[in-house]
C-alpha cells in the first residue's frame, strides 16, 4: 500500500509542477537563460547530435530559431532527447518548453493530451522499407510479413489500419526506441521496417548495407509534423508559430542569412515589416522588434534550413516535394506579417 | 488503559499511580503523535490527489478510466488470448499481463532448477566444477541485467539463420530469426479420454507413493515407486492413446512467402527475455542455496553418516530440509525480483504488461496517471500473491518444535 501512496504522491507532485509551469513559459525561459527543447533521440536530418555533441537538423533549427529570437543567440538551447513514448509526459510535466521532434499532429493529441499544435514544419507520410532481395514492388505484397516499428507512435496505429483495411496478415514487433527498431530490422528479425518516409531515408543510413534496401512507393498516411507546446500558454504558442512563419516568409521574400543585412535597407514594405524596420510586431509577441532579423541572421530561412539538413546539401537528399513553398506547388504557406 | 484504576501488581503497595498531565504520559503522547502523523499523511495524499485532478482538468488532459473499453487500434505480436486490432484497451491489458505472467512462471521454474544446481556446484569438492560455478556467479551477478538482456537478444538473433535458410529440426520443427516453430497438436474427439486416463494415472501414482512411504516407515521395505509411477503416468495413457486409434493430429508449420505459417511459434524475444532472466536470477538463487547448505552444521552430516545413511540420502533427508528454512526467504525475494525485472522486456520488444499497457496504451490515450497506477497495482498484486504463497511454504518448512 505504501508503494501505491508514494507513487500517487510522486505522480501528483509532477502534475502540480506542471500546473505551475503552464503559463508564462517565455518568462521562465528568459529567467533560466536557456530554452529546453524536447528533441529526437537521434534522427538524421531532423534532430541528432554529432560526435562533439552539437545538435543539428530541421527540428533542431526551429528551437535554435526560437532561441535566436529571444536571446539573439541560437546556442542557448538545451536539447532534451525524448523517446516517442516519453515525449508527451515530458512536455506535460514541464520538463521541456516545447517538443520539436517530428511529432504528428493528430486530433486526439491536440484535444486530450493538454497540448497545442500549430505550424507544420514538415509534411510527411508513413512508408515501408524492405530488403531488395525479397523482390517486392508494392506494400500489397506484404501479407504474412514481420514488421518492425516503434512504440508510442502514429506509425503503430497506421500500420494496423493499413493491414486491416487491405486484409493482409502481419506480425508486429514493437520496440521502445528507433535505434532498437532499426537494429532488429538489420539483424533480420523483420521483413519490413516502417516509419515516416523521411525517417526511412534517415534510418536507412544506419544499416550495415544501405543499398540492399528499398523504400516502397506506397505512402499510407498523412503525417503533419510540427512543434507542440502546452495548452493554455497562448503567448508562447504565438512565439513558436511566428518563428516558423518568419522562416517561411523570409524564404518567400528571398531573405537569406547571407543577404539579411542588405535586406534591412530594402524598400519592400513586407521585408521592412518582417525585419522590424517598420512596425512593432516583435513587441506584440513579447520579443524585440528585430526578432525575425535575429532568426534569419543566425539560422536562416526555411529553405536554407531544409537544404542544409534534409535536402540536396545533406546526406538524405530528400526533394522539397510537398514541403516546397505554396508559390512553388508545395504546402508551406505562412500568414503575412502585417 | 486508564491510569486511575490501574491494578498492575507493581503498584500493589496501595500507592496509586501518580496522576500526570497527558503530555507527560509517554503512552498517550505516543498516540497523539501517531494521530497527528496519520492526519498529516492523509491530508498530503488527499491534497496530492485533488491537485492532480484539478491540474489535469485545467490543462484539458483527459482523465478517468473511460478509455478501458475504447478500441485499441494497434496490434500485439505474441498473445495467449485472442486479440484483434479492433479489441479494446482492456483486452490489450490482459494480453500484456498474461505475457508477463508467462515469462515470470517459466523464468521462476528454470531459474530455480539452474540456481539449485549452481549453488550445489559451488560447494563441490571438484576443483573445476567449483571454480566454474564461482565464475558464473561472479560474472552474472556483477553486470547489469539490461545489458545482459540486450546481449542475449542480439546473440539469439545473430546466431539464428534467415527465414529462407530455416534450420529444419526433426519432427517438422523449424528454427530461424523469427523464432522456433513446431507442429501444433490438434486433439481429436477421443483425445479427452486419454487426458482423463492420464489424470487417473497421476492420482494413482500419488496414492501409491504415500502407501509406499507408509510401508517403508512401518516395515523398512522399499517399493518400486519409479517403475509403478512410469507405468501409471506414461504407459497407461500411451496404451489408451493407441487403443483409441491415435486421436491427435498435427498442424505442421511450413514456409510461406515471408514467414513460417501454421504451427506453434516461440518468439525470439520471449526466448531472449526468459534466458536473460533465468541466467541472471539463477546466480542469486545459487548464492542463497549455498548459504542455506552451509548454515546446516557439519555435525548433522556426521550424525547422519554415523547412522549409516549414504551421502545421497544424507543430502536429501538431512541437509536439504534444514537448509530450506534458510533458503526460502531470500528465494522469495529472487522470485519477486524476476517478476519485476521482466518489465525490462520493453528494451527487446517483448510485449509484456509494461510494453503494451504502460507503453503503447499510455501513449495512445495519454492517461499517464491512471495507466501507471494500474500497472503498479498489478505488479504489487503479483508480488504480494507470490510472497503469500512462499510464506505459506516457508511456514510448512519451518522448524516445528515438539
Amino acid at each position: 500500500m505504501k508503494k501505491v501512496l508514494m507513487s500517487v504522491a510522486v505522480g501528483a507532485a509532477v502534475v502540480m509542477a506542471a500546473g505551475a509551469a503552464s503559463a508564462q513559459t517565455l518568462n521562465q525561459v528568459k529567467t533560466r537563460g536557456e530554452l529546453q527543447c524536447g528533441s529526437n533521440t537521434g534522427l538524421a536530418g531532423f534532430g541528432q547530435p554529432d560526435a562533439q555533441g552539437n545538435w543539428s537538423g530541421l527540428d533542431v533549427d526551429l528551437c535554435r530559431a526560437i532561441s535566436a529570437a529571444i536571446f539573439n543567440d541560437p546556442k542557448k538551447v538545451k536539447f532534451v532527447p525524448l523517446s516517442s513514448k516519453d515525449r508527451f509526459t515530458a512536455l506535460q510535466s514541464g520538463e521541456v518548453d516545447l517538443l520539436s521532434r517530428n511529432t504528428t499532429w493528430t486530433m486526439s493529441r491536440d484535444t486530450s493530451l493538454g497540448l497545442e499544435f500549430g505550424p507544420v514544419n514538415y509534411y510527411d507520410g508513413q512508408g515501408f522499407m524492405v530488403r531488395k532481395k525479397l523482390k517486392i514492388a508494392s506494400a500489397m505484397e506484404l501479407s504474412g510479413a514481420s514488421v518492425c516499428s516503434q512504440q508510442g507512435t502514429t506509425t503503430e496505429l497506421n500500420l494496423a489500419d493499413y493491414f486491416r483495411a487491405n486484409k493482409l496478415k502481419y506480425e508486429p514487433v514493437i520496440f521502445a526506441t528507433s535505434d532498437e527498431t532499426i537494429k532488429a530490422y538489420d539483424a533480420g528479425r523483420c521483413d519490413v521496417f516502417t516509419t515516416d518516409a523521411s525517417g526511412l531515408y534517415a534510418e536507412r543510413l544506419k544499416l550495415t548495407n544501405p543499398d540492399d534496401h528499398i523504400v516502397l512507393p506506397e505512402i499510407i498516411s498523412k503525417e503533419p509534423l510540427g512543434p507542440a507546446w502546452r495548452h493554455g500558454d497562448n503567448q508562447w504558442g504565438d512565439i513558436i508559430k511566428w518563428t516558423h512563419y518568419a522562416m517561411i516568409n523570409a524564404e518567400e521574400l528571398g531573405v537569406t542569412s547571407k543577404n539579411v543585412d542588405e535586406m534591412l535597407k530594402s524598400a519592400n514594405p513586407e521585408i521592412k515589416r518582417l525585419l522590424g524596420a517598420e512596425g512593432k510586431f516583435g513587441e506584440a509577441i513579447g520579443l524585440t522588434n528585430d526578432w525575425a532579423y535575429r532568426i534569419i541572421k543566425h539560422v536562416g530561412n526555411y529553405g536554407e534550413s531544409f537544404e542544409r539538413n534534409v535536402g540536396a546539401g545533406s546526406r538524405l537528399k530528400i526533394a522539397r516535394g510537398v514541403n516546397a513553398l505554396w508559390s512553388k506547388g508545395g504546402l508551406q504557406y505562412a500568414p503575412p506579417v502585417r | 488503559m486508564s491510569s486511575s484504576d490501574n491494578r498492575d501488581p507493581r503498584f500493589a503497595g496501595g500507592a496509586e499511580k501518580p496522576r500526570v498531565a497527558f503530555w507527560n504520559d509517554p503512552e498517550k503522547r505516543g498516540y497523539l503523535f501517531q494521530i497527528v502523523l496519520f492526519l498529516l499523511v492523509g491530508y498530503l495524499v488527499y491534497m496530492a490527489g485533488y491537485n492532480a485532478v484539478d491540474n489535469l482538468q485545467k490543462q484539458k488532459i483527459a482523465s478517468g478510466f473511460g478509455f478501458w473499453n475504447n478500441t485499441a487500434g494497434f496490434d500485439i505480436g505474441q498473445r495467449l488470448i485472442s486479440y484483434e486490432t479492433t479489441s479494446t484497451y482492456g483486452r490489450a491489458f490482459w494480453v500484456g499481463l498474461l505475457n508477463t505472467l508467462l515469462v515470470a512462471v517459466v523464468g521462476i521454474f528454470f531459474a530455480t532448477i539452474l540456481g539449485f544446481a549452481i549453488g550445489v556446484a559451488r560447494l563441490s569438492k571438484n576443483f573445476l566444477v567449483n571454480k566454474l560455478a564461482t565464475i558464473y556467479v561472479e560474472l552474472i551477478r556483477n553486470t547489469p541485467l539490461l545489458l545482459q538482456l540486450l546481449f542475449w537478444y542480439n546473440a539469439v538473433l545473430k546466431a539464428l539463420p534467415d527465414v529462407k535458410e530455416s534450420l529444419a529440426l526433426p519432427g517438422g520443427a523449424f528454427l530461424n530469426t523469427r523464432g522456433l516453430f513446431f507442429p501444433e497438436p490438434v486433439p481429436g474427439d477421443k483425445f479427452e479420454a486419454v487426458m482423463w486416463i492420464l489424470a487417473a494415472g497421476l492420482v494413482g501414482y500419488f496414492a501409491f507413493g504415500r502407501w509406499a512411504k507408509k510401508r517403508q516407515a512401518a516395515t523398512g521395505q522399499q517399493s518400486p515407486v519409479l517403475w509403478v509411477g512410469l507405468g501409471l503416468i506414461v504407459g497407461l495413457p500411451l496404451l489408451a492413446f493407441f487403443a483409441l486409434g491415435m486421436p491427435l493430429s498435427f498442424n505442421f508449420p511450413d514456409l510461406g512467402r515471408f514467414n513460417i505459417r501454421g504451427g506453434v511459434q516461440i518468439y525470439p524475444e520471449f526466448v531472449a527475455l526468459t534466458l536473460g532472466l533465468v541466467i541472471y536470477t539463477a546466480a542469486f538463487i545459487a548464492e542463497a542455496v549455498r548459504a542455506g547448505i552451509q548454515a546446516v552444521s557439519k555435525g548433522q552430516t556426521e550424525a547422519s553418516y554415523a547412522l549409516g545413511l549414504r551421502p545421497g540420502p544424507t543430502l536429501n533427508l538431512v541437509v536439504i530440509p534444514q537448509a530450506m528454512r534458510v533458503i526460502i526467504p531470500p528465494l522469495t525475494s529472487q522470485y519477486l525480483n524476476l517478476t519485476k525485472n521482466s518489465s525490462l522486456a520493453v528494451a527487446i520488444g517483448y510485449p509484456d504488461l509494461v510494453q503494451v499497457f504502460a507503453g503503447t496504451v499510455l501513449n495512445q490515450t495519454g492517461q499517464a496517471v491512471e495507466v501507471i497506477a494500474i500497472t503498479m497495482a498489478v505488479y504489487l498484486t503479483i508480488s504480494l500473491v507470490t510472497s503469500l504463497g512462499m510464506n505459506w511454504y516457508n511456514a510448512r518448512k519451518a522448524l516445528i518444535e515438539r
